[in-house]
């Protein structure tokens, strides 16, 4: 009996300690994260918390210095540049471990280890389209690099010094509630990171598959009507009227290139699609003002790039002192380098050039088993990779890609959305190609004028990168920067044949010919995701340009004298709607107001009166969005639901440029569905009416106010699985098209002032915290003040003004 | 007294362990103090079970003030207490208290093999 009893209890004590050590169905595991000595309550930052001290590491070769100040800004001063990026890996590691790890992991298709099955669809993409292959050819670049391997090298010791350091109860908060470990670095995993990027800025820049599928309905001249390449309004990069070169190289439009992509065979809809495309809302503004502009007579330079905003954020404020730089601005956690800055003698700002420069080829395989493709008219081996997929609690599963000469073939009979047949699409993206971006940013970060920066950026080859500049000499430039396929017109609209060489790429932009323009006439220079040139520039340049931000930038600086930094600060807090500027009248030209209830009347009326200003608490801009939105599908979506599966939507900016042409192009006004046929007055009152509804269901909950209407929010990075650690319905307006483009996920996730007088002035905020652990009060402090459109002020600090820091954290060698 | 005795010293060894060990070491702390200490079942059950529960909850409520509740407040959303931040205080205590009673009771009733052998 006493030895049952002991048996019974000592069983019951380890099988509770048992049962709390696991995850219980959707709960993490309860023990190990409420355990007040190792669990969450361990990430409880005390508000008087030190982040001070001296620590020895192994890995480092003299003395480095962190003065962190009341921000938690790290001021960096090291002695060489081993331990320069040793201690900024270490420390994106100390305040970001988490989310450089999950980004890593999704970037080469290994979220289902942390997210379960639900996850096997995204990493299958990623894999599929050689997000691993295409690191590993960017890490062989890097490493013949002797300085970029010393900085790649150095970065990972940092990053692993701390990880080995680390005790359960110093764990990253997510970790404990996932029930997951980290795992250490590699440069294999900064290349990833690079190559995420280089994904979301370059790869969801092409329509390549659903405008193959527009092609089965539409004839060619529809297509140019629906999907034009220069719209009227542009305002380009490069300013009007800035003569181009005889292009250096002028591919040849193969002679069966009409039948082939217009013909019978040429027609036929492709059945495959990406799920998780990146968003193109990934957009950005960039200017720069010459002295000439100014009220001080020195340039001002401008840059805010807009992403997903999540928290932490994507970016990590940091000033880096080394032997030969001082550089201060955001760096991307997982990645050595400043990437949007300034030194004592330039700054520079990036927007992304949006170009498409990824391309799909129909293979033709001998057999299901993939292994041969026929090529120039002859059976070529592919190359197979097969991947292996470890699903958190499911095991692993294994996918089998076969990669072409034109690369990885994404989709095929083993995935594809319909599964009616599975095409073979190989993916020929820029992104896989070897180049060391890096080296930009190393180069850059230590720049001292216009020429150290072209040579610079002449490492950049992928995502396609406006790079502002400007310097205290007195310099202002602009380069859209990037490896660019010349193209022969249509080349990469649509899917091309795989079979068949004459149909690649035949070769690229020289650098040299890349859209740049130095110290205009005019005194500046921006840039904000439009079609880079105009129609005079010698090369066929496809990509999803967006056009109306770069019209009121260019309106807004044009008209604007002695700049002082208040004024651009005003601008990047802009809430003036260009597009809606030149939609209005069309709309109210239309609207059949003897038609109309008195609710719509009184929208009709709110919507006349509006300011044009997508501001927080502006009903006119709720009821502008949804109105356009509704005609814009009342004019297409009859004509689009003729595709199966899907065609693209033509932008607003095309639409309006449609309407406002007193020759409207009628096919696509009436309704197909329709006996009668329908007009436009029709359609504009019909889609107010069909808007009403939807603006009296906001109306009744409160909710007609845009930001109330939009509920802009910054989402942790496991998103809906933690709605807590978020900052939600946020009272900021603006949208996608404006130049403060907070849309209800994305936004300006770094706005920067530079104003390069002598001892340079500079501003910035990112709405998010330097602390990535939600239970730090420096997780989500800056949040509050980029709401307000304010900035703190940036501080290039000097050795001998430590005092100005709050912690002084000193590292040193074991 | 001797029931104070062993909650306190079941608080306090529990505290020392979990500097050293994972979070399950209390079962060890209160099953160590229950061996040693002789006691009827109950007695021993509620000692461990005092002694890891006061622990848990003292030290939460320390980390939690001198975090102005920044975290407990997201937490409170993320673990089953609707949202309440005491509850997270008393769930985490329970899980710490129950662990700790069980194991009382487990090193009681070991200790009552071994004093039936020596005896």
């Amino acid at each position: 009996m006493r030895y049952f009893l002991a048996i019974l209890f000592s069983a019951l004590t380890a099988g509770l300690i048992f049962l709390l050590d696991r995850p219980l169905g959707a709960l993490p595991p309860l023990g190990p994260l409420l355990g007040p000595q190792h669990g969450f309550w361990q990430n409880a930052e005390s508000k008087d918390h030190d982040f001070g001290g001296s620590l020895s590491l192994a890995g480092l070769k003299g003395k480095v210095d962190v003065q962190l100040d009341d921000r938690l800004v790290p001021h960096v001063f090291a002695e060489n540049d081993e331990d320069l990026y040793f201690v900024q890996g270490y420390l994106h590691a100390r305040f970001r471990l988490f989310q450089i790890d999950l980004q890593t992991r999704a970037a080469e298709g290994r979220a289902s280890e942390f997210a379960g099955d639900k996850a096997i669809r995204f990493d299958r993409e990623q894999r599929r389209l050689g997000m691993r292959f295409a690191a590993e050819n960017a890490l062989a670049e890097v490493e013949k690099d002797p300085e970029s391997k010393l900085v790649f090298d150095a970065y990972t010791r940092g990053v692993n010094a701390y990880i080995d350091g680390l005790t359960q109860a110093e764990l990253p908060l997510e970790y404990k509630l996932l029930g997951v470990q980290p795992e250490r670095w590699s440069n294999i995993r900064s290349a990833l990171l690079l190559k995420m990027m280089a994904r979301n800025l370059s790869s969801g820049t092409e329509i390549d598959l659903s405008l193959t599928n527009a092609k089965s309905v539409f004839l060619p001249d529809e297509l140019k009507k629906l999907y034009p390449q220069v719209h009227d309004s542009l305002m380009p990069i490069i300013p009007a009227g800035t003569p181009f070169p005889e292009p250096g190289i002028t591919p040849v439009r193969p002679a069966n290139a009409d039948s082939i992509l217009f013909g019978k065979s040429g027609l036929e809809p492709v059945l495959s699609g990406e799920k998780h495309a990146p968003d193109p809302s990934n957009g950005s503004n960039n200017w720069v003002l010459a002295g000439s502009k100014t009220s001080s007579g020195a340039p001002i330079l401008c840059n805010d790039p807009h992403l997903e905003l999540s928290l932490p954020s994507i970016w990590y404020e940091m000033q880096l002192q080394g032997p030969n730089s001082n550089v201060y601005g955001v760096s991307l956690p997982g990645s050595p380098y400043v990437i949007i800055g300034f030194n004592d003698s330039i700054a520079w700002g990036v927007t992304n050039s949006q170009r498409d420069v990824k391309d799909y080829y129909r293979i033709k395989f001998k057999d299901d088993s993939r292994t041969e493709y026929w090529f120039d008219g002859q059976w070529r081996k592919s190359k197979i990779r097969i991947e292996a997929i470890v699903v958190k609690g499911k095991g692993t599963i294994y996918d089998t890609v076969a990669y072409t000469i034109m690369g990885p073939v994404m989709f095929d009979a083993s995935f594809s959305d319909t599964l009616a047949k599975g095409e073979n699409l190989a993916v020929r993206w820029t992104g896989h190609d070897a180049s060391n971006e890096g080296r930009t940013f190393y180069q850059l970060n230590r720049a001292k004028n216009y020429d150290e920066y072209e040579a610079a950026i002449q490492h950049f080859a992928c995502p396609g990168q406006n790079f502002v500049f400007a310097s205290k000499t007195g310099d202002i430039a602009i380069w859209q920067q990037g490896k660019f396929p010349a193209r022969w017109p249509d080349q990469g609209l649509y899917v091309m044949p795989g079979e068949d060489s004459t149909f690649f790429w035949q070769g690229y932009i020289p650098y040299a010919e890349n859209p740049h323009a130095k110290n205009p006439e005019r005194g500046f220079l921006e840039s904000a995701n439009q079609r880079p040139v105009d129609g005079t520039y010698p090369y066929f340049v496809p990509g999803r340009y967006i056009t109306p931000r770069g019209v009121t930038i260019e309106k807004k600086l044009m008209a604007m004298n002695s700049v002082t930094v208040q004024d651009v600060m005003d601008l990047h807090s802009d809430y003036f709607n260009s597009l809606a500027e030149d939609v209005r009248p069309i709309l109210l030209k239309y609207v059949d107001r003897a038609a109309l209830s008195t609710t719509e009347r009184r929208y009709l009326n709110l919507f006349e009166q509006w300011d044009l200003l997508a501001s927080p608490d502006s009903k006119g801009q709720t009821i502008y969005e949804c109105w356009f939105d509704s005609l814009q599908s009342a004019i297409w979506k009859d004509d689009l639901d003729r595709v199966n599966p899907s065609a693209p939507w033509p932008e607003e900016q095309t639409t309006m440029e449609w309407l406002s042409r007193d020759s409207i192009y009628m096919p696509f006004i009436d309704d197909r569905r329709t006996d009668q046929i329908e007009t436009l007055t029709e359609l504009v009152t019909n889609s107010l009416k069909t808007a009403s509804v939807v603006l009296q269901k906001h109306e009744r909950e409160g909710k007609l106010n845009w930001s109330l209407f939009k509920e802009p929010s910054v989402n942790h990075l496991l998103r809906d699985a933690l709605p807590s650690f978020a900052r939600k319905k946020l009272p900021v307006g603006g949208n996608g098209n404006i130049v403060n483009a907070i849309t209800k996920s994305h936004g300006p996730s770094w706005r920067m002032v530079v104003h390069l007088t002598t001892s340079t002035e500079a501003y910035g905020i990112y709405p998010g915290g330097q602390n990535g652990n939600p239970g730090s009060r420096f997780y989500d402090d800056y949040i509050d003040t980029w709401v307000q459109g304010k900035y703190n002020k940036l501080h290039l600090m000097r050795r001998g003004e430590e005092s100005a820091a709050r912690w002084t954290l000193t590292l040193k060698p074991l | 007294m001797k029931s104070l005795i062993a909650v306190l010293s079941t608080a306090i060894l529990s505290f020392v362990a979990g500097i050293f060990f994972p979070w399950w070491t209390v079962a060890f702390a209160a099953g160590l103090v229950a061996l040693l200490m002789p006691q009827k079942s109950f007695i021993s059950f509620l000692c461990g079970f005092g002694g890891v529960f006061m622990l848990w909850l003292g030290l939460t409520i320390w980390i939690d003030r001198s975090n102005d509740g920044l975290l407990s407040a997201r937490m409170a959303q993320v673990l089953p207490v609707g949202g309440n931040v005491v509850f997270l205080h008393l769930l985490t205590a329970l899980v710490g208290g129950l662990i700790g009673g069980l194991a009382a009771l487990s090193g009681k009733h070991i200790r009552s093999i071994f004093s039936s052998v020596a005896s």
